[in-house]
């Protein structure tokens, strides 16, 4: 079984193999696409709703002449109470070269990539990570600043919550750049600072921002606060990014959101729109950074 | 075995063991006795006076009292598919256990006179003892207690609402005050539930690092210490059930310094992994309470030898395999862990930390047998139930779960290498196991 060609998170990458994957989205990127998956078989799994994620996975495949299948939880026979191991048995025997799964559960991707021969790609597992986001939120900070080293990255919002941020953290930190989280500590226990080295905390924003060259805001999941009282004006005092708290940044600092992103809570006005946010360009940069990573989990790299 | 061969009375010589007593402070070589069911004599050879028909010889083993597992789940009445009593004490005896406790969370709760009496029916087929534990409220709902005078009657030795454990003050404070006057103890699993809603790890790097929910420390040291606090007022005996943190530890040594009738058991998963051992969510390595930190697990180390904790339970957790390979968070709590527990007590208690033999030993019979009263039980002592463990410390061995006599095989320990092992388990003066 060649288990090693899954993308199960961040964390288990070399920091090469982030530095080659971010390579080959960039030639990607040039380069017309041509059919280097030619008839090659992606089962998208999702048991989570999603737009940007599934779709981009879907434009990535298809670009690369792959053929793609989506398996969604209310429309099979998840539904009737299938097993997640029967269901990528069941996805295997039917064909499927290469499974993307997005799923509530922390470790359902690691669960299916135990079952199956196939490769499988993580497209984010409940609070755990989120690899392919972290992949172009990289590609994306660099596309604007020379090198991830040295970078100062704040990351502000649902930190517990967010595979996104567990992905970025250990990405950037592999990378070298210096990580700064920010958030209550309802929605950012002490504890996130282990995750990677000289990742620090701080609970303001002020000092999140000062000096920072990419801010990465995130949403505040209300789906997965169970029960965690969350008094929404007094985050938005303490830890909305505004016009004027962003200025603390450095000039041609980055203004990120892995989406979906509500208006006047994380963010205020319009600051989504405005000349620091690359967030449009977040989404635009997802389908080379997957058809990277579907062409190195194919083998076709 | 025919009724016939059950009927004949029989004894038994055990001849030149070493004997670990703890109750009665006994280490040293000596022949046993066993006849019509109970100890006979335990004297230096040449000096028993009986005469036996049949002779064990131990030379080279340690002799014991009757291992007893104060805490096992053998998933009858109701969940068959995971576990019968017949299985599960096969098991049992496997590991060298001659009493097994079972836990009432069954399908329904074991909440009835009609249900004990059921469990301990010989149309079970059990192969070792079997002393059930009573629901403490009616079907373990925490909200009104069960008949404990009937149930006691029936055959329970304790009760429990494990797996649910009883948050109202008031219910739990008339649980031990009810069974204060019935003499047995009240066994919680120290969790507070409202705390611990989704949770399926302990709370700490490791939950944070895998995105899992965690269960903290304190959602279990906090039930304990309100539990010693109203086992105090109610001079009641409180059994807190698989301690794993060293928050709650303090708690009970100082429930024990203040002469507090509070007992505690602890398990060898706990004792032998911590969290991290958890990997990429092998839900083998889950259970309730979950793996804790390091110096939890050190803490419990700590405790078995100096006496705080008072038994060593396998909380034997059969499931089936489709309960288990599932996502992590979804997965049912729960280890197997009869046949593991003596070789994982010797070999990380005894070999490891250099806790002595008569320790390990305590840990298995006087110990529990003091935590839950069994009187007659957990020693050597003239009379005493003829429930002996014959086991080889030093024997080398791998355990293959593929093998188990369980009817489940979710265990983390499967390929572990260990010392020491079981060779005879004697229930009543007969035969309940021997290693070929």
């Amino acid at each position: 079984m060649k288990k090693s060609r899954s993308l199960l998170g961040i964390e288990a990458l070399e920091p090469g193999e982030i530095t080659r994957l971010l390579g080959l989205a960039r030639r990607l990127h040039r380069a017309r696409p041509r059919s280097l998956l030619r008839d090659r078989r992606i089962a998208l799994l999702f048991y989570e709703s999603s737009t940007r994620t599934r779709v981009s996975f879907e434009f990535a495949a298809k670009a690369l002449g792959a053929i793609t299948t989506l398996v969604q939880a209310t429309t099979s026979s998840i539904e009737k109470g299938e097993s997640l191991v029967d269901t990528g048995l069941t996805l295997r025997a039917t064909g499927a070269d290469a499974i993307v799964i997005r799923h509530p559960s922390s470790g359902a991707p690691h669960l299916l990539a135990r079952h199956l021969d196939v490769p499988v790609i993580n497209a984010g597992d409940g609070m755990h990570e989120h690899p392919t986001q972290a992949l172009l939120d990289a590609y994306t900070i660099l596309r604007h600043k020379r090198q991830l080293r040295g970078l100062q990255v704040a990351i502000v919002g649902d930190i517990y919550h967010s595979r996104v941020a567990r992905s970025n953290i250990h990405l950037l930190t592999k990378s070298g750049a210096q990580v700064v989280l920010c958030g209550p500590p309802g929605l950012l226990p002490e504890v996130a600072a282990t995750l990677g080295t000289g990742v620090r905390i701080t609970r303001h924003i002020d000092e999140a921002l000062r000096g920072a060259d990419v801010v990465m805001v995130l949403r505040v999941q209300k789906e997965r606060l169970a029960g965690l009282p969350l008094p929404m004006d007094e985050y938005i005092a303490g830890y909305q990014v505004t016009p004027e708290r962003l200025r603390l940044a450095q000039r041609d600092a980055i203004l990120m959101h892995p989406g979906p992103m509500i208006r006047g809570v994380e963010l205020a006005g319009d600051l989504a729109d405005s000349p620091a946010s690359v967030i449009t360009e977040q989404v635009a940069n997802g389908v080379s950074v997957r058809m990277a990573v579907l062409l190195t989990a194919l083998g076709a790299a | 075995m025919t009724s016939k061969s059950n009927s004949r009375s029989t004894s038994l010589l055990i001849k030149g063991g070493r004997v670990i007593d703890p109750a009665n402070k006994l280490d040293a070589e000596m022949d046993v006795l066993l006849n019509d069911g109970r100890v006979a004599e335990v004297a230096p050879r040449s000096k028993i006076r009986g005469s036996a028909d049949q002779t064990f010889n131990a030379k080279g083993l340690i002799v014991a009292p009757g291992f007893i597992d104060p805490h096992v789940h053998l998933r009858e009445p109701g969940q068959s598919y995971k576990e019968t009593i017949a299985t599960g004490t096969a098991a049992a005896a496997a590991g060298g256990f001659t009493v097994v406790c079972c836990m009432p969370n069954t399908s329904p709760v074991a909440d009835t006179p009609e249900i004990i009496a059921w469990i301990t029916e010989p149309a079970r087929a059990p192969v070792v003892n079997v002393f059930p534990i009573a629901a403490a409220t009616v079907g373990s709902q925490g909200e009104r207690l069960t008949d404990f005078r009937a149930l006691q009657r029936a055959g329970a030795v304790a009760v429990s609402d494990d797996g649910r454990p009883i948050l109202q003050d008031e219910i739990m404070r008339q649980a031990l005050a009810t069974a204060a006057q019935l003499g047995i103890p009240v066994v919680q699993h120290a969790e507070d539930t409202r705390l611990t809603a989704g949770c399926s790890v302990h709370c700490g790097e490791v939950s944070f690092r895998l995105g899992l929910r965690g269960m903290s420390a304190e959602s279990e040291a906090a039930i304990v210490e309100r539990d010693i606090l109203l086992a105090g007022h109610a001079n009641a005996h409180l059994h807190v059930a698989h301690v794993s943190t060293a928050a709650a530890l303090k708690h009970i040594r100082r429930g024990k310094r203040h002469n507090i009738n509070v007992t505690c058991e602890a398990t060898p998963h706990h004792f032998a992994l911590i969290d991290e051992n958890v990997g990429d969510y092998d839900t083998r390595f889950k259970m309730n309470p979950p793996l804790r930190s390091a110096a939890d697990r050190d803490a419990l180390i700590v405790a078995l030898a100096d006496g705080t904790i008072d038994a060593i339970a396998s909380d034997h957790a059969p499931h089936a395999r489709y309960e288990k390979e599932v996502e992590f968070d979804r997965a049912a709590f729960g280890v197997t862990g009869l046949e593991t527990a003596l070789a994982l007590a010797l070999t990380c208690l005894h070999r490891q930390h250099g806790i002595p033999l008569a320790r390990v030993v305590e840990l298995f019979s006087a110990g529990p047998a003091r935590a839950l009263n069994l009187r007659g039980r957990g020693s050597l002592s003239r009379g005493a139930a003829a429930d002996v463990t014959i086991f080889d410390p030093a024997r080398r061995w791998t355990f293959d779960a593929a093998k188990t006599l369980s009817k489940s095989r979710n265990t983390p320990f499967d390929g572990w290498q260990l010392t020491g092992k079981a060779v005879a388990t004697i229930v009543g003066g007969r035969f309940a196991y021997r290693a070929e």
